[in-house]
């Protein structure tokens, strides 16, 4: 018993130490943050500036157009930074330093959780960037501080599940190449959900896509603050989304990180 | 004849080879090419199906379909996006010791820029075709005909010149793919402020003034034009003029960099 609960406490001393090492990266050379922060704020200037007459259509469901681009703006802030988190580990891949963590003795289950711990905590800064650059710029939170913090439980847990998704083909090809294929798959999937219009502007393939793409609920999971005041009905479909996708997305990396040979 | 005739015709000769020289390399590596077609595909899908009901606001161009309106916008996202490569490549010349080799060589200096330059060009012509046809097997129309569709053609390998040869100009400052490679967001961003995927009538502040002053947007505009409304010289002309001049501007640039770069060394 006390030998299951030392290996625990080992474990979690494990995954925070992968975990902290990750973010001494960032302060180490904070130019690895920049496109993290930089890009989710450009994106939500060019949608609030593309798209600012949207509004004006009759069903959006706000007239305020940060209100509606500023959560998708943090939601893709989120997923670079999970996306990041394993640009990191494969950074150790190639450099040979994850080999020497894989000969270590104990269960590699704390390498992975050091690295979705690292994401989720990455994800906070460009959430938090976004959060009051769109603020300064006329945003408003009608749904309070639980509006806010459902912004960030949505970050959070999307970079995770993008963190793990990524660590699934990482595992699979040991390149860092593999984040282009991460990329294409993230745009696709926050692209095709309700990030710059609602589903009822959609229509054809367009539509059915969005509305069984669980991001949407993730991303209405997000928005629900901005938008009005927060409600369990629209909270946990995202909450499940993302449990879900974790779940599935964990399963397979956790067997990919088993099977890796040093 | 003029003294300096013979010269020009190597640098001619010299120009061709390194341009299917860069052509070699690039589709030994397609795999490279498909996302700059894959991106504007997508987006421009996703566009069409989502934005049909911003037909109908006041300021919003008379046009018969979403996806007529966003095909010269993908067009130029699609090329703007493989336009750095030909800096990337040169980057990577100067990386692996081959630019070395062709300094040592007696290669005149201006075509190994124009060569991999020509090679950005003829590949952006080649995506320029293959959006179009896509885009009108989906129904999109070019109301200018073949004499428009010829013009966005010319007007893409153009706007490739004007983007690669900033690029080029960068590659020779830094020699290093990284540095070129991290323009592709400052391009994006450009593209996004432009009239690209929507009119700038409809924008506001000092977002429309940016969008309305950009040069993407003063080629875009003139293409769509072209496209949904008809034939009009002045629009082909514009087209074509406005990337022409850029890409006098910054090939010139790359030359100087050149030029400074071989002083110095």
């Amino acid at each position: 018993m006390s030998s299951a609960l030392s290996e625990m406490k080992h474990s979690r001393q494990v995954a925070a130490a992968i975990c902290m090492r990750g973010m001494r990266r960032i302060k180490a050379r904070p130019v690895l943050i920049v496109p993290t922060i930089v890009m989710p704020v450009v994106l939500v200037i060019s949608f609030t500036g593309a798209f600012s007459s949207l509004t004006r259509i009759e069903g959006y469901g706000t007239s305020n157009i940060y209100n509606w681009m500023a959560p998708y703006g943090a939601l893709q802030g989120a997923v670079f930074a999970g996306i990041g988190a394993v640009g990191s580990s494969a950074d150790d891949l190639e450099q040979g330093f994850f080999d020497r963590l894989l000969l270590t003795p104990g269960s590699r289950f704390p390498l992975l959780m050091g690295t979705v711990g690292y994401s989720a905590f990455r994800a906070l800064i460009p959430t938090t960037a976004v959060f009051f650059f769109s603020l300064a710029l006329g945003m408003t939170v009608p749904g309070g501080i639980i509006g806010v913090l459902s912004l960030y439980i949505a970050t959070s847990f999307l970079a995770v599940v993008f963190c793990l998704i990524g660590l699934v083909i990482l595992y699979k090809m040991k390149t860092q190449r593999s984040l282009m294929l991460m990329q294409v798959i993230a745009f696709g999937a926050l692209f095709i959900s309700v990030g710059q219009v609602p589903q009822s502007f959609m229509d054809g393939w367009l539509k059915i896509a969005a509305r069984y793409n669980p991001i949407t609920n993730v991303l209405e999971l997000s928005r629900q603050g901005f938008l009005g005041d927060v409600a369990w009905s629209t909270t946990w479909p995202g909450l499940v989304a993302l449990a879900s996708m974790s779940f599935v997305a964990g399963g397979l990396a956790w067997r990919g990180l088993k099977k890796l040979a040093p | 004849m003029n003294k300096n005739s013979p010269n020009l015709r190597l640098a001619g000769v010299q120009t061709l080879e390194l341009t299917q020289r860069a052509l070699q390399n690039e589709f030994r590596q397609w795999v490279v090419i498909l996302p700059g077609l894959i991106f504007p595909l997508m987006m421009a899908a996703v566009y069409s199906s989502q934005f049909g009901r911003t037909l109908g606001l006041p300021g919003f161009p008379e046009v018969r379909s979403f996806l007529d309106f966003i095909l010269p916008g993908s067009i130029v996202q699609a090329v703007s996006f493989g336009a750095t490569s030909a800096g990337t490549a040169l980057a990577l010349d100067i990386e692996d010791g081959f630019f070395d080799r062709l300094m040592a060589s007696p290669v005149s200096r201006v075509p190994i820029l124009l060569g991999r330059l020509g090679g950005a060009a003829v590949i952006a012509a080649g995506k320029a075709i293959i959006l179009i046809l896509i885009f009108l097997a989906f129904g999109a129309q070019i109301k200018a005909g073949i004499g428009g569709a010829l013009i966005i053609i010319l007007t893409a390998s153009l706007l490739v010149l004007a983007i690669g040869g900033l690029a080029q100009s960068m590659a020779i400052r830094t020699g290093s793919q990284e540095a070129v490679g991290a323009t592709f967001p400052l391009i994006f961003v450009t593209i996004f402020m432009s009239s690209a995927f929507f009119p700038t009538s409809l924008m506001e502040g000092w977002f429309r003034a940016l969008a309305e002053n950009n040069p993407i947007t003063w080629t875009v505009d003139p293409i769509r034009r072209l496209v949904i409304q008809g034939w009009s010289t002045t629009d082909a002309l514009q087209a074509l003029g406005v990337p022409l001049l850029i890409s006098v501007v910054t090939v010139s640039l790359a030359i100087r960099s050149l030029q400074k770069m071989l002083r110095s060394s």
